[in-house]
C-alpha cells in the first residue's frame, strides 16, 4: 500500500483465542480505516479454517516495544541463572503431573 | 468437488464421479416436491426456482472470484472470495437438489457449465461487470440485504431441504450485509473521491435493483403453496436495512423508479456471455474433466 493509503488505512495487530479457555495469541496484523473494519479483516484474513472463537485487534501504533538495540541488556543477564526455573525440586508422585 | 474451499477445483468433477458428499438434511426422493400440490406442475416450479437462486450465486460468486488477486488491499482480496464461497455453496446446494430432482444421471456441473446464457435465470444485476470497489461493495450490499430476509423467511416454509439450507446461509448472509454495509458507509461517507464513486455506482446500480423482488406465475405459485417467501415481506425487510445503512453513509435515499427486467425469462445482457465464456471454459474444451 502506498503511504497516502497508510495514513488512512493504519495497521492492526491481530490476537486469536483458539478456544474457550485459552488467552488469545497474536496471529499477524491488518491493514483498516477503523477498529470495526479491523475486526472484520481480521476474521476474514486469519479465521478462513476455524482458527478461534474469539478475536482482539489493538491499533500497532498503540502498542509499546522493546528496543531491538537494547536486546542483549533487556535478556542476555537471565541466560545465566537457570536456577530460576523452577527444575530442581523434587515432585512428589501424589503430585501426578504437573 | 470434496472442497468447497478451493476455487481452482470447482466444478471439476467428471460427469461419472456422481457419489457426492450430500447434504445432511432430508430431502424429497427424486421426483417427489414437498407442499400440497405434488405433481408435474410444482415440481417444474421448482427446478425453476433452484435455477434462479442457483444461478443469482454461481454468477455473482463468479463476479466476486474475479477480485481474487486484484483487490485494493489483501484483507478485501481474501474478504472477496470468502464471500464468493459462500455464495458458491448455495449454488452447489441448488443444483445439486435439481441434479436429484431431474435425475437421469445429472449433477450439479451439467447445470454451472453446460448450460447455454439463454438457459441462465438469475437477475441482470450479478453479471454486471465489477467496475470498481464502490460498485461491487454496493451490488454485494443490496444482494445480501435481499438474501438474508429471504433464507430467513425460508427457514419456516415447507421444502425441507430449502429450509435446512437456510439455516445456514443466514449467517453466511448477515456477515455479507455487515461486511458490505460497512464499507457502504465509509465509502459513502468518506472523501470526496470515494463519496463521489458511490453515489456513482448507486445511480448504475439502482435500475437493476427492483428485479430482486419481480414475481410471475412460477414464483406466485411456489408462494401459495408455502415454497417461496413472501417477496412483499422480504422487500420491507430489504427496505429496511437499505435506508439504514444509507442514512449511516449520508447517501441519498434509495426510490429507484426504473427496473430492468429479462434475468428471470433467459434475457440477458451482453456481459453475460463473456462471463460463462471463462466460467465455463474447461469443461466445454475438456469434457469431463476432472483433477
Amino acid at each position: 500500500m502506498s503511504d497516502a493509503n497508510s495514513e488512512l488505512i493504519p495497521l492492526w495487530e491481530v490476537f486469536i483465542r483458539p478456544r474457550t479457555g485459552l488467552a488469545h495469541s497474536h496471529v499477524g496484523s491488518v491493514h483498516a480505516a477503523d477498529e470495526v473494519m479491523a475486526l472484520q479483516a481480521a476474521r476474514d484474513v486469519y479465521t478462513r479454517r476455524g482458527e478461534g472463537v474469539s478475536i482482539w485487534v489493538v491499533p500497532s501504533a498503540s502498542i509499546t516495544a522493546s528496543d531491538p538495540a537494547q536486546r542483549d541488556e533487556n535478556f542476555e543477564p537471565a541466560a545465566s541463572k537457570i536456577y530460576r526455573h523452577p527444575s530442581f525440586y523434587d515432585i512428589p508422585d501424589d503430585v501426578g503431573h504437573m | 468437488m470434496a472442497s468447497a474451499d478451493n476455487i481452482a477445483g470447482i466444478g471439476m468433477s467428471a460427469p461419472d464421479h456422481a457419489a457426492q458428499p450430500q447434504d445432511p438434511a432430508p430431502g424429497p426422493a427424486p421426483g417427489q416436491v414437498p407442499g400440497d400440490l405434488p405433481g408435474r406442475a410444482q415440481q417444474d416450479d421448482l427446478l425453476a426456482l433452484l435455477m434462479r437462486i442457483g444461478d443469482d450465486h454461481l454468477i455473482l460468486g463468479h463476479r466476486l472470484s474475479e477480485w481474487c488477486g486484484h483487490a485494493p488491499m489483501l484483507e478485501e482480496d481474501l474478504a472477496l472470495p470468502n464471500m464468493a464461497l459462500d455464495l458458491l455453496g448455495t449454488a452447489r446446494m441448488c443444483y445439486g437438489y435439481a441434479a436429484e430432482i431431474e435425475g437421469g444421471g445429472k449433477t450439479e456441473d451439467d447445470y454451472a457449465f453446460l448450460r447455454d446464457g439463454t438457459a441462465f435465470r438469475h437477475i441482470l444485476m450479478v453479471e454486471q461487470p465489477n467496475g470498481d470497489f464502490a460498485y461491487t461493495i454496493l451490488r454485494q450490499f443490496f444482494f445480501a440485504a435481499f438474501m438474508h430476509p429471504f433464507w430467513q423467511e425460508m427457514t419456516g416454509l415447507a421444502d425441507p431441504r430449502l429450509a435446512a439450507h437456510a439455516q445456514k446461509a443466514v449467517k453466511e448472509l448477515a456477515y455479507h450485509i455487515r461486511h458490505s454495509g460497512e464499507w457502504v458507509i465509509r465509502l459513502g461517507d468518506g472523501t470526496p473521491e470515494s463519496t463521489r464513486r458511490m453515489g456513482e455506482a448507486l445511480d448504475a446500480l439502482s435500475p437493476y435493483v427492483g428485479e430482486l423482488f419481480e414475481t410471475d406465475s412460477i414464483s406466485i405459485a411456489l408462494t401459495t403453496a408455502g415454497v417461496l417467501p413472501d417477496m412483499e415481506v422480504v422487500q420491507r425487510q430489504f427496505d429496511a436495512t437499505v435506508a439504514q445503512t444509507f442514512r449511516a453513509a449520508t447517501l441519498p435515499d434509495y426510490a429507484p423508479e426504473f427496473a430492468h427486467s429479462g434475468g428471470r425469462r433467459g434475457r440477458h445482457t451482453e456481459h453475460l456471455g463473456h462471463l460463462l465464456a471463462e466460467l465455463q471454459f474447461m469443461q466445454r474444451a475438456y469434457p469431463g474433466q476432472s483433477w
